[in-house]
């Protein structure tokens, strides 16, 4: 291995890097949200968009990304709708991410016992204070480990990408590999800035645990 | 919209074929991490420190990267490092093997830390040799909590070898380019309706597997 190499190297793989992290963080986002809002349809029974969430959630927890991507960038614009690759990115992601994150806080407001509800009303609680003081925070807390695990599997996910044309890591180092043949470099920097990627958010998994198993034990 | 290029020649039998490659890939890594998982699992249990360390530093760094770039190292770094000519097909099996036992054991470890000590205790007070207290008592259990969580891992692994694509076997994936490519001129929405199949065969391979999988969990529950 020799550190020429990867310093010539090293532009290439701080622009994909930062291309990755910009989709896949948005995408995370966008799986959070939908995640959200899948959750609360469904823990709340609102009439056919339950249904339509839970299929929703069945369908995309049962397919590969890839093959997500692959139908919504290649297949979709022969119906008439063309989206940049970009953009089914962040959706690819946010879609799968979506289905993960729903189940994640629908067994987080499954798990917040009947007597913390019960109690709350008896103390002369509306409805949604209830909702807003009681379940949201403990569920939240809940669901805490059950996120963070998700958006580490999300930022992972990311790595397909390159299928779609979009330059990002693996894509870079590919690409590398195929015009230079310095294959060792290019596969050391790709682990190296995919852990720079994933260890940050690795790393306060573990701390966030700790603290909400903490929590936990206090009540 | 695509789908009449699937009832050409033996488009959709050739579709299916590629669908079997990945699965076998898939099954065969299953199985063998379920097994290899399930020994290390118990093999953690047992106190011993240097092992625990080892072990902890391999299963962060399968978990830690995405299974795309051990795809990457296995295929086309091994070769280059090491001289070792090894075949896609090949380094599929290693890394996806590698990937479900870490995953696995780290099941096994955690479903073996979770029965409490008093189980063990109430057996040997009740004059249950250990054999015995692992026998009737720690493997039913166990068992129960760990065939849900295999069933799933089978799902996880499906889903996970469609990257094999990635690093040129001919899958479902890729026979689906070739088809599409191969009608460009004839149906050029070929696209639309194979992608669309494909997407439809992974659902239809995945979802029946973690329907088993979640009637296990709940009927096992307690």
């Amino acid at each position: 291995m020799s550190i020429e190499v990867m310093k010539s190297y090293f532009p290439r793989f701080t622009e994909a890097f930062f291309l990755t992290i910009r989709i896949g963080w948005m995408g995370v986002i966008l799986a959070f949200v939908i995640g959200l809002i899948t959750a609360f349809t469904v823990q709340w029974k609102i009439p056919l968009f339950a249904k339509l969430a839970g299929v929703y959630i069945e369908i995309f927890r049962n397919t590969p990304l890839l093959v997500q991507l692959f139908f919504i960038y290649f297949g979709l614009p022969k119906i008439g709708i063309r989206i940049p690759a970009q953009i089914v990115g962040a959706v690819g992601i946010g879609l799968l991410g979506g289905s993960y994150m729903a189940e994640g806080f629908r067994s987080g407001l499954e798990s917040v016992s009947k007597a913390q509800t019960e109690s709350a009303i008896a103390l002369g609680m509306t409805r949604f204070q209830v909702f807003q003081y009681v379940v949201l925070p403990e569920a939240f807390a809940l669901s805490v480990p059950a996120i963070l695990a998700n958006v580490i599997f999300l930022l992972k996910e990311t790595s397909v990408f390159s299928a779609i044309s979009l330059m990002d890591l693996m894509f870079t180092a590919k690409d590398l590999i195929g015009l230079y043949y310095n294959t060792a470099e290019s596969l050391f920097l790709l682990v190296l800035f995919y852990l720079v990627m994933l260890l940050p958010v690795s790393l306060l998994g573990g701390v966030v645990e700790q603290k909400v198993r903490v929590r936990m034990l206090g009540d | 919209m695509g789908f009449e290029v699937l009832l050409k020649g033996n488009n959709m039998i050739r579709l299916l074929g590629g669908l079997c490659t990945a699965l076998r890939i898939s099954l065969i890594s299953a199985v063998v991490s379920i097994f290899l998982g399930t020994v290390l699992g118990i093999l953690l249990t047992t106190q011993k420190r240097v092992f625990n360390i080892c072990f902890r530093i391999y299963l962060e760094t399968i978990r830690i990267l995405p299974q795309m770039v051990l795809l990457f190292i296995a295929y086309f770094g091994v070769t280059k490092v090491f001289r070792v000519n090894l075949s896609a097909e090949a380094s599929s099996y290693i890394v996806f093997s590698l990937w479900g036992t870490a995953e696995m054991s780290d099941l096994v470890r955690a479903s073996l830390k979770g029965i409490p000590v008093i189980q063990y205790e109430s057996s040997y007070a009740l004059g249950f040799t250990q054999t015995q207290t692992y026998i009737y008592v720690v493997i039913p259990q166990i068992v129960r909590r760990m065939i849900p969580l295999s069933i799933n891992l089978i799902t996880r692994m499906i889903k996970t070898t469609s990257l094999i694509m990635m690093i040129g076997i001919v899958e479902v994936l890729k026979v689906g380019q070739q088809i599409i490519e191969a009608n460009r001129k004839n149906s050029p929405n070929a696209a639309f309706g194979v992608f669309f199949t494909i997407f439809v065969m992974y659902f239809a391979a995945c979802w029946p597997i973690s329907r088993l999988s979640k009637h296990l969990e709940k009927k096992w529950v307690n």
